[in-house]
């Protein structure tokens, strides 16, 4: 049996000593130097650091432990910081993730980890490292019908292009950011901003972007988007066409035309197919934009931060004409956006114009039923690499057969033991979202590059087959044994990546 | 407390690590020897942290019109670099690194017959070459990115056996801004304690430059209350040049006294070299 820490940086292997405390000062004794480290500090090697008064390894290897569902009893081997004690461990519910297990890039020995764990009878092997990314980006979606930007435009962090905005999606804008050209393709200063934007966003940080021709946009993963220093609270239901549909038969009765104002399809209620349906006698409200089909018109106005992501603040300039053979007074209209943020109440005089009135209690239940449909707006940041490369031969002697297993799905794939989606097609490049790995599994390399904990599972014997490092392969037990670690427990939305 | 250890590295370059000592050591020459000198090497290294500890108080303290009484081997290198430089403030320590690497080199290549060989102290490099050999080595211009700022070739005849690498980002505090110094010079050692004085100097008053105590920073600081660089924004193109010009300045200074043969400064893009035609050829590469 091979010692796993022959494949790791020696130091790594060492748990700290406790250091002995002066006040809010630690002497160190991890080795000769004895640094004085003082709180929030790190000692002469930056291995070791003072965090609240202890003294911890910097970069200390994360392993999630999930608990026992069934049986009640929650069973805790491994308390957080604390080197294991030599007791039995499960490794049902113990995973190794690749967060702090550093890497052999450019992987000329195997991975620093290779365990085997026993799992319904069949014996597994994960295969543990940190990936260094060149080819890598995020995808970001961000719930706003808010301009944005023109699509194609450069999206900037302190003046340099980081990536661009791409397709708008339903009730989202998406950008593509980072990426080999940028990281590496372009200036040294355009490479280095792009990195660190990167790796804030991965790590579920805040990142200001600004747009040509477009916003400024305050992007975290899991939290609301700030579109030029507005928060936005909510998506919008539907487009207007799809509002309109929602609730056409909850308006009857009570309004006699109804116009959902969004920069996509504005909805006008008594042409819509919807309206026919509930046979409303047309209105004569013509509203300005291209009509597509009826009650469906598009470019009512142009994009911008009012009205349903449009740049209007009076509803009514968007109403062209009101056709007097077939509008009559006391028409009830509603105006409404497709978040209900914003919503006026009409009603037309003898001279068939629009005069503001109080809105009735029926109209604003299905106002307020619009913003309660709308669901929390997000900002999502899925990574998106390719490990495909060099890292594989830390995995087995023969990379296309791990690339074969993986599209097999034979071998799972896991990101600090986070789901991951294997696009399809040649290479292994995969997508996970930021939201479902451990705090701050990101890191980076000077070329610029990010480094991600990456994990291969699984057994044994396909392991062997496809030429794996069995010589490498160590109980995880022993692998416990030997290195600093945390750990955490176990994401409930994650499903456990060992075993059938 | 956790001793010295040893890995072999790929290629069979040797690995050992003490505390805040990192080395790689890689020799050339015939496999037994090669083999005994890392041997060799490796019985010097077990203790060297712990000599060198025991008289960390003389070298953490500024050196003034005395010569510090140094009495380990490496500590006496340390002492020896800096001595020269005593006109502005620093101390042996700014020459540990490079100390170390000139101390591992001899003990490597003691009594052993072998064609060439370099000791790498996290970036602080000591040289043995014979006659008709020589080491090409690229500089990394900036810290964050891996690109190549040069490529140089030492060769035999070059008064050249050390190479040190020192700026504000690095584990040792500066109190300058620059992203890189590369100096080359006849030890290690003197490349070191050259490197860290020159990067010192590389400054500008910026608001963008945040800096703060040293103890601040690390507590057993040997620069004490001085203000050490924590943070360097985006400068305007003439604070980049008025830093780099000063830096070269003390460079050249330095080089008249034949403190340093070569230096190479990189701050934000901009690059200084002294390099003059004929002896060290620092060709740009992107």
């Amino acid at each position: 049996m091979s010692n796993p820490l022959e494949v790791r940086d020696p130091e790594d292997a060492l748990a700290p000593d406790c250091g002995a405390m002066e006040g809010d000062v630690i002497r160190c004794d991890a080795c000769p130097v004895l640094c004085r480290i003082r709180k929030g500090q790190a000692g002469a090697c930056d291995r070791y650091a003072n965090v609240d008064g202890k003294l911890v390894r910097v970069d200390p290897l994360v392993v999630l432990q999930r608990t026992l569902d069934s049986g009640g009893q929650v069973v805790r081997f491994l308390e957080p910081g604390q080197p294991w004690d030599g007791a039995l461990v499960s490794g049902a519910n113990t995973f190794l993730t690749g967060i702090g297990a550093t890497t052999t890039y450019p992987d000329y020995k195997p991975a620093p980890f290779i365990v085997s764990s026993r799992m319904q009878g069949v014996d597994m092997v994960t295969v543990v490292t940190e990936g260094i990314f060149s080819y890598c980006g995020l995808k970001v979606k961000i719930d706003t019908d808010r301009y944005v930007g023109p699509e194609q435009s450069a999206v900037r962090v302190g003046g340099e292009q980081i990536g661009h905005v791409t397709t708008a999606e339903y009730g989202s804008q998406m950008l593509a950011l980072g990426g080999v050209r940028h990281l590496t393709g372009g200036t040294k200063k355009e490479g280095t901003v792009t990195c660190e934007a990167l790796l804030r966003l991965a790590n579920k940080e805040p990142v200001e972007v600004t747009i040509d021709g477009g916003a400024t946009v305050v992007v975290q993963a899991g939290a609301a988007p700030v579109v030029n220093g507005a928060r936005e609270e909510r998506m919008r239901v539907g487009c207007g066409s799809a509002t309109i549909g929602i609730f056409a038969r909850q308006w009857h009765g009570h309004a006699d035309e109804v116009i959902v104002v969004d920069d996509h399809i504005t909805g006008v209620l008594t042409e819509h197919q919807a309206g026919r349906f509930l046979e409303m006698r047309p209105a004569g409200l013509r509203v300005r934009g291209r009509k597509s089909t009826p009650g469906r018109y598009f470019k009512v106005a142009e994009p911008g931060l009012g009205w349903g992501g449009t740049d209007i603040t009076d509803p009514l300039s968007i109403v062209e004409r009101i056709d007097p053979k077939i509008a009559w007074p006391g028409l009830r209209l509603l105006m409404v956006s497709t978040t209900g943020e914003d919503a006026e109440w009409f009603v037309l005089d003898e001279k068939l114009k629009p005069q503001q009135a109080p809105m009735p209690a029926p109209i604003r239940a299905v106002v307020d039923r619009i913003a309660e449909n709308c669901e929390p707006a997000l900002c999502t940041v899925l990574f998106m690499g390719g490990a495909g490369g060099s890292l594989r031969a830390g995995v087995t002697e023969n990379p296309v057969r791990l690339t074969r297993s993986v599209k097999e799905l034979v071998t799972r794939v896991t990101c600090g033991g986070a789901p991951v989606y294997v696009w399809p097609g040649g290479g292994i490049t995969l997508m996970v979202d930021v939201l479902r790995m451990p705090e701050r599994s990101f890191g980076y390399v000077p070329t610029p590059a990010l480094v991600l904990p990456i994990e291969f599972t699984l057994p044994l014997a396909r392991y062997q087959a496809m030429g794996g490092h069995v010589g490498r392969v160590v109980p995880l037990a022993d692998a416990l044994a030997h290195a600093q670690f945390e750990a955490q427990a176990w994401p409930a939305q994650n499903p456990w990546p060992v075993g059938a | 407390m956790s001793g010295p250890v040893r890995a072999t590295l790929s290629g069979g370059r040797q690995h050992f690590q003490h505390g805040p000592i990192d080395l790689v050591i890689e020799a050339w020459g015939a496999p037994a020897e090669v083999a005994a000198a890392y041997e060799q090497a490796w019985r010097a290294f077990q203790p060297a942290l712990e000599t060198l500890v025991a008289e960390l108080a003389l070298l953490r303290a500024p050196v003034g019109s005395v010569v510090p009484l140094a009495r380990g081997p490496v500590a006496q290198r340390m002492v020896a670099a800096v001595w020269r430089h005593r006109g502005v403030f620093v101390t042996p320590m700014a020459a540990v690194a490079g100390a170390v690497a000139d101390e591992m080199l001899e003990a490597l290549c003691a009594g052993r017959r072998l064609d060439k060989a370099y000791v790498n102290d996290g970036g602080d490099i000591a040289l043995f070459l014979q006659p008709r050999r020589h080491f090409d080595a690229g500089i990394v211009a900036e810290p964050q990115r891996a690109a190549l700022g040069a490529t140089f070739r030492v060769r035999w005849q070059d008064p050249v056996r050390g190479i040190a690498t020192s700026g504000w980002r690095g584990r040792s505090q500066s109190l300058g801004i620059a992203d890189a110094v590369t100096v080359l010079a006849a030890s290690a050692a003197q490349a070191d304690a050259a490197a860290t004085l020159v990067a010192n100097a590389l400054n500008v008053e910026h608001p963008a430059i945040r800096r703060l105590p040293a103890r601040e920073v690390k507590e057993d600081s040997d620069l004490g209350e001085r203000l050490v660089t924590v943070g360097v924004g985006l400068l305007p193109p003439e604070a980049i040049e008025a830093a780099l010009d000063a830096g070269l300045r003390e460079a050249r200074s330095m080089q008249r006294r034949r403190l340093l043969a070569e230096a190479f400064l990189s701050l934000q893009g901009s690059a200084r070299t002294t390099a003059s035609p004929g002896l060290l050829r620092f060709t740009k590469s992107r």
